[in-house]
């Protein structure tokens, strides 16, 4: 239900900003297209995340692209000092989406909201 | 014996609901506790990485296994068919559910996701008896509502006996499931014998019968039924009985302890040099808890007065939470032998440096939302008792005759 | 709607098959520093391979911590800050800790050693056997970690565990790496850098970081890795071997 209404506000939104509510100066502002078509993302996003949690954890396989540090990494401006803001402070990528749709994001209780590197320097 | 009529429960309306805004402050402030702790996180309890578990435990431990005792009433109605405990069947089915559902919510509330409980229902390990308890509370639930509908609804009065025996069958399983718990921790000295799913059942005979019977007085009193000497006498001298065989089976648990070369050093740590674990061993649990309460009940004089009777079940109860604590943080506070033959002389972690005992100081939102249980179950019985007839109109000798069990 | 979804993820499904076979390569987007490296697994851990260690306590010099740091700095375990107004006493009981020290003496011959402590990655892990939602597991290459996403926190693993292994997280963190989540109200312990494994590394962050050369990690299940040669070798034991949990941990000099 929530994601059916997730699905239609964000296509209203969309039809009006002509395709971008990526932030401008992330790495994905570059990009034509997410890992999957935007339409797609839109409404699968969740899915995708929740489905490869489980294959990395339980097995193990990192290297695939629906990955939830992807999505970070990619999606994560910085502000003039040059240091990460996260993803999901206000106005940013993931908050802009979720606060508008009402629905809460739980990832980052537990995840880095900003990419840390896998060292995490 | 003549036919038993029930009753809701009768007390003027502003006594009944200052009785619940009473429960209402407990439960609200063990609300706010509880809202404290999941949202800070852990930390602001007494709780650690050593001692994981901590008075909400105790608490949830104490309310889960006196449910099932509480049950134990209605069973010897039914299943040992003696007709004098057949008229405080109802009360003893309800207690035994609002207790159940008290300690159940103390335990999920104190989760450090409690928001996930539906994970709980939906993944389950089949290997863990933790799961298996899940299911054993939600059928005891079950069980027992259909066991007092059958008391309850002339219809169903014929599968009551059957109901009954379900009823007691699942409730020896579930308090062999929460004693299993600790069964299962192998490697903690204090827990694995064999004879915990035992004594937690004698256990929970006792403190189910405390509760029932101050629970019995109270509603009756307030009500101003009458409930004959001679019925309270075989109550009570239950209650005494109860009490001696936990009193026999401590005994047991801790010589075969110390039997077992192994034991040695935790049954000294309790029994000797365990400091406020020790005093709460003796003390709290064996001389307040079961000494004195069996000098009252059995006491010629003491033993036949309603007051008394009040005080040795407050006392069998007080003792019961001790004996709980001593179990569940007595357990954990020793530290575990990761090393046997050698003695820890430093650690980074909280190892029992040369053998010393861990740090347990309970916080005061932990024993908020204790409380706060104890008070969600007194309030399903007092609600229960009021809009329903769980209780009898009177337990008068004449009308029970207590004599021809 | 739900048949779309149903369609999409069946789709997903088979691209990601396809990905394992590492042919699919999203538009531009797999930037993913770290993952998209040739060593990144792209199959399922498989139980042909169990990960273990052996500890050489000889080596373990008195009073050394270098492993600790280094797995608390690898695992993001320093990032975290006492909570305002707790008491540091309490708080240091409370703060997870995935590797200790220890320093043990014999009762009778007064012989001390110094080791490391931390989760044995047991063959037969009693964490996974109590745990009720399965969220305590061992993965198929023998290491035993936490599925953060459906543990409900309820510590009966820290209860079951012999070793003391596991922490819970007693506070809100606000501050994780990618490649280690954490947040309040779960249960973590040691995972052998699993992070590392996954992304074709050999070594573990307490082994990089022993001076000593106290640690050797690898797989036991290939005669040739060099913690199976240095097992051959060396005589060792397991802690509480009356347990038979059969751990992946391995003592020498206790
Ligand atoms: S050492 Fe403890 S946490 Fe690790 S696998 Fe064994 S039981 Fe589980
Ligand atoms: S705390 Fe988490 S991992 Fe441990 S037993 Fe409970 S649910 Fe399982």
């Amino acid at each position: 239900m929530l994601t059916g209404a997730l699905v239609l506000v964000l296509g209203a939104n969309a039809a009006e900003h002509s395709n971008r509510s990526v932030v401008k100066g992330s790495k994905a502002y570059e990009l034509d297209s997410c890992v999957e078509p935007t339409s797609v993302m839109r409404k699968l996003h969740p899915t995708f995340i929740k489905h490869q949690r489980d294959i990395t954890v339980h097995h193990g396989i990192r290297g695939d692209k629906h990955s939830l540090s992807g999505c970070v990494d990619c999606h994560a401006t910085k502000d003039a000092q040059g240091r990460y803001t996260p993803v999901n402070a206000p106005g940013q990528f993931c908050e802009s989406c979720h606060e508008y749709a009402g629905v809460e994001i739980p990832c980052f209780t537990c995840h880095a909201t900003t990419p840390t590197g896998r060292k995490g320097e | 014996m003549k036919k038993i009529h029930y009753r809701e429960w009768g007390i003027e309306s502003l006594r009944y609901w200052g009785l619940l805004a009473v429960l209402g402050v407990f439960l609200a402030i063990g609300g706010l506790a509880t809202l404290y702790m999941e949202h800070e996180g852990h930390w602001v309890t007494g709780m650690n990485n050593q001692i994981v578990w901590g008075v909400p435990h105790v608490f949830a431990i104490f309310l889960i296994a006196a449910a099932s005792g509480a049950l134990n009433i209605a069973a010897f109605g039914s299943v040992f068919g003696k007709k004098v405990y057949r008229s405080l069947g109802r009360l003893s089915g309800l207690l035994a559910m609002a207790l159940l559902v008290g300690g159940l919510l103390v335990l999920v509330l104190d989760l450090g996701q409690p928001g996930r409980l539906i994970v709980a229902m939906t993944t389950y390990n089949i290997k863990s008896i933790f799961s298996w308890n899940i299911y054993l509370y939600v059928g005891f639930l079950a069980i027992v509502a259909i066991y007092l509908f059958t008391m309850m609804e002339r219809k169903a009065n014929k599968y009551y006996p059957a109901a009954g025996l379900v009823a007691f069958v699942w409730r020896l399983v579930l308090t062999t499931g929460t004693g299993s718990i600790f069964g299962f921790l192998v490697a903690r000295q204090g827990y694995g014998a064999a004879i915990m799913a035992p004594m937690f059942i004698i256990m929970s005979f006792a403190y189910g019968m405390a509760i029932y019977l101050l629970v019995l007085l109270f509603t009756f009193k307030l009500d101003d039924r009458p409930i004959g000497d001679g019925l309270l006498m075989r109550l009570k001298n239950l209650l005494g009985i109860f009490v001696a065989a936990v009193f026999y089976f401590v005994m047991i648990y801790h010589l075969s302890n110390l039997y077992g070369t192994e034991n040695h050093e935790y049954e000294a740590f309790i029994l000797r040099d365990g400091g406020i674990y020790t005093t709460l061993f003796w003390v709290g649990w064996v001389f307040l808890g079961m000494v004195l309460p069996m000098g009252i009940l059995f006491h010629p004089g003491s033993g036949r007065s309603r007051g008394a009777i009040v005080v040795a079940s407050i006392l069998v109860i007080l003792g019961g939470f001790t004996a709980m604590y001593v179990i569940v943080v007595g357990g954990q506070v020793f530290p575990m032998a990761i090393f046997p033959g050698k003695v820890i002389v430093e650690s980074g972690f909280y190892d029992g440096v040369n053998g010393q005992v861990l740090y347990y100081a309970p916080s005061l939102p932990e024993f908020l939302l204790g409380l706060g249980g104890v008070a969600v179950a007194l309030t399903a019985t007092f609600v229960g008792v009021r809009v329903l007839k769980f209780l009898p109109e009177s337990l008068a000798d004449e009308v029970v005759d207590p004599h021809h069990g | 709607m739900s048949q779309d979804i149903d369609q999409e993820r069946r789709q997903f499904v088979s691209v990601a098959g396809l990905a394992a076979a590492a042919t699919v390569v999203a538009p531009g987007a797999f930037l993913l520093d770290g993952s998209a490296e040739a060593g990144s697994r792209r199959e399922p851990a498989v139980d042909k391979v169990r990960y273990g260690m052996f500890i050489d306590t000889t080596k373990c010099a008195d009073g050394c911590t270098e492993c600790v740091t280094a797995c608390e700095k690898e695992n993001g375990i320093d990032l975290l800050r006492m909570p305002e107004g707790a008491d540091p006493e309490e708080w240091d009981r409370q703060r997870p800790r995935w590797m200790r020290t220890v320093k043990v003496k014999d009762r009778l011959t007064g012989r001390v050693s110094n080791l490391p402590m931390m989760c044995q990655h047991c063959e037969h892990p009693p964490c996974v056997d109590v745990c009720p939602t399965g969220a305590s597991f061992r993965r198929a290459d023998g290491i035993v970690m936490v599925d953060r996403h459906i543990c409900i926190g309820c510590r009966y693993c820290m209860m079951a565990c012999p070793y003391k292994a596991r922490s819970f997280i007693h506070e809100n963190v606000d501050q994780q790496l990618s490649i280690a989540p954490r947040g309040k109200g779960c249960v973590e312990s040691c995972n052998f850098c699993v992070h590392r494994r996954d992304n074709g590394e050999n070594t573990t962050a307490c082994q990089d970081a022993c001076s000593h050369g106290a640690i050797v990690f690898g797989d036991l299940n290939d005669s040739n890795s060099e913690v199976s040669k240095v097992l051959r070798e060396k005589d060792n034991t397991q802690l509480r071997a009356d347990l038979k949990l059969n751990t992946s941990v391995r003592y020498c000099g206790i």
